[in-house]
């Protein structure tokens, strides 16, 4: 370490301003911050004294994905050996270290890609800006094959990043100036550019699939349930929808994340292993989440009060487990740049968006997974809650001064 | 007081530097759609394809040339309490020939406009260049200023549905670049599909906010002050 230190140092005055290389600044400023910390500190007073910088809360985010990555990893592997024989009612856990590799080797390419491109992307604007590369994309990089459908093509997997990262985010200004999440606003890219590859029963399970053989997901088996021909993984439903729905996709699998989705959203054990380092961290924010949770369940629990039909009638929980809901909750709700700052906004915020998933996943069958509309639809709304809340807080204040 | 003298303005040959800035300036630095941001809706609305493009700019070309023309040959006649409907009037009339020599010689493009030619009377470019320019300006500047307001719409039209009809179809102006979507066979073979939000009307505002980004930051002086 001490020679690379040694090497830098050296290096260092080609690279400032007047040097040999300055224009090459941006490149050797971000491989000297990837090794040591940066020699800028704060001249004028400052308020917050503290050694968590942004690369190291990235970094927490994203050790907090990889319990959510392994299982995702696991469970692409399963069901695409499923898909090839047929058959859904195989041993989750037998040949175990098989299906890994299988699921590693459909997972990893789409991540090589996320971050290939993405980065790239940062750097080309961070050069043409000059300045060093922005941390941001650590986390979104890993967030977008979190929640993309195993079979999808790397092409627009690359094609879903680029848009992501230069109209989401560059436009703006670069990190921490986006309005919508990247991840989400590549997932949206790809959910209305090419549906065909992003929804449907063909795209949840890596792998050629056998002739009849349907690899829908609970959401798009749930969906069928608002038309009047009820299917389950592509057999018609005779007898009570919401028993065949629990034969199928039991409680306690959809818990464990045993059931077709995108590669990181099926288990909630997962994404909650993940929530519990966000929180003890201080990272993520405990009002986000909760109030998530909560929105999600009331509305569950206002459509089970109507009725009418076995989606629903089904029970409120069941939602907080299947589809993308939780992992959105935990993971893209909290995103600190687009959610809202304050702490009353958090809870509306969060509240709200759970709220609409569940409203957009139940009441309009064409979108299922409505938990990514609906949180960007929050994003956008996340500064007029906080506009509110302070204004709230302003009048309250002003009327105390006056009567005393 | 009724002698005045009459001072002669000196005569402005017909392509002088003046008129000649009339044509170009709209076409790029004070282009009506990226830069007075008018007439976006029909922007979205018909961008769709090539050839809808180049039908809608040509027309709203053909309008607004001899709409200037009209309301600058008149505009000392208009009693400027009613400018406002005698405008309306004139661009109406000009309008309806339009549909109807579309409807007459173009009907498939015709029936794709739909009532987007016929909203052409509200597009604000026109009632702009009648306000700002024509009412105060000689006829033939002003039909130089309607030349290059129409020229820089349609412009803008047929780049933004270069790339929507591209991308969202695969074709150009109707013939097909990245191979038969249907047959499979060509770019589509390589499993390439049709971005289908290029067709979608937000996607024609990205795109134009994108020609915006990159007008705005090769000329720094476009980008206002706050």
């Amino acid at each position: 370490m001490k020679f690379l230190e040694k090497y830098l140092h050296k290096m260092e005055p080609h690279f400032i301003k007047g040097g040999k290389y300055e224009k090459w600044n941006p490149l050797f400023e971000t491989m000297a911050t990837f090794a040591f910390t940066p020699k800028l500190v704060t001249t004028k007073g400052t308020h917050i004294r503290d050694g968590v910088d942004l690369k190291r809360t990235m970094m927490t985010v994203v050790l907090a994905m990889v319990p959510c990555l392994l299982f995702g990893i696991y469970n692409t592997g399963h069901w695409a050996e499923v898909a090839e024989a047929g058959n859904r009612n195989l041993d989750f856990w037998a040949n175990g270290g098989a299906k890994f590799m299988t699921g590693l080797w459909v997972v990893l390419p789409i991540i090589v890609v996320s971050y290939g491109v993405g980065l790239s992307i940062e750097f080309l604007f961070g050069f043409l800006r000059g300045h060093s590369l922005h941390e941001g994309f650590l986390v979104s990089g890993m967030l977008i094959p979190l929640c993309m459908p195993a079979d999808v093509p790397l092409w627009m997997v690359g094609v879903a990043t680029a848009f992501a990262v230069i109209i989401g985010k560059e436009i703006f200004g670069g990190t921490g100036m986006n309005i919508l999440n990247i991840a989400l606003t590549a997932r949206a890219f790809l959910f209305f550019a090419y549906p065909t590859s992003m929804s449907g029963d063909k795209v949840w399970m890596a792998g050629d699939e056998v002739d009849g053989f349907t690899g829908s997901t609970a959401l798009g088996d749930l969906a069928t349930f608002m038309s009047d021909k009820p299917t389950i993984a592509g057999e018609q439903v005779l007898g009570n929808g919401l028993e065949a729905y629990a034969n199928s996709y039991s409680f306690l699998d959809s818990v464990l994340g045993i059931i077709p989705g995108s590669i990181g959203e099926t288990s909630l054990i997962a994404i909650l292993i993940g929530a519990l380092i966000l929180l003890g961290t201080g990272v993520g924010s405990f009002r986000i989440m909760a109030s998530f949770f909560i929105g999600g369940y009331v509305m569950g629990l206002i459509l089970n009060a109507f009725g009418g039909n076995e989606f629903l009638d089904l029970p409120a929980h069941f939602h907080l487990a299947i589809g993308g809901f939780a992992f959105g909750a935990v993971f893209m709700a909290t995103d600190p740049v687009t959610a809202s700052q304050t702490e009353t906004g958090k809870i509306i915020y969060g509240f709200l968006g759970g709220f609409l998933a569940i409203m957009i996943r139940v009441l309009n069958p064409a979108y299922p997974e409505g938990v990514f509309l609906a949180i960007l639809f929050m994003n956008v709304m996340a500064p007029i809650i906080d506009h509110y809340v302070v204004q709230g807080n302003i009048k309250r204040r002003l009327k105390r001064v006056k009567t005393t | 007081m009724s002698e005045t003298v009459k001072t002669k303005a000196p005569r402005n040959p017909l392509f002088s530097k003046k008129n000649k800035k009339l044509i170009t300036d709209p076409l790029t630095d004070n282009n009506p759609v990226t830069i007075q941001v008018l007439g976006i809706c029909s922007a979205l609305a018909i961008t769709v394809q090539v050839e809808q493009g180049v039908v809608m700019g040509g027309a709203v070309l053909f309008v607004l040339v001899l709409g200037n023309l009209i309301i600058s040959l008149l505009r000392n006649l208009i009693p400027s309490r009613i400018r406002i409907i005698v405008q309306l009037v004139v661009v109406a009339a000009l309008v309806i020939i339009v549909n109807e020599v579309l409807k007459a010689f173009l009907p498939d493009v015709s029936e794709k406009l739909s009532v987007f030619v016929g909203l052409i009377i509200t597009n604000c470019i026109i009632m702009g260049r009648f306000e700002a320019f024509a009412m105060a300006n000689k006829p033939w500047p002003s039909v130089m200023d309607a030349i290059g307001n129409g020229l820089g719409y349609a412009g803008l039209l047929i780049l933004v549905a270069v790339f929507r009809e591209l991308f969202g179809s695969g074709t150009l102006y109707g013939f097909p670049i990245f191979g038969d979507y249907i047959e499979g066979n060509g770019l589509y073979s390589l499993g390439y599909v049709n971005n289908n939000m290029m067709i979608l009307p937000p996607m024609a505002l990205i795109i134009v906010g994108v020609i915006i980004w990159v007008q705005r930051s090769r000329n720094k002086a476009l980008i206002e002050e706050y």
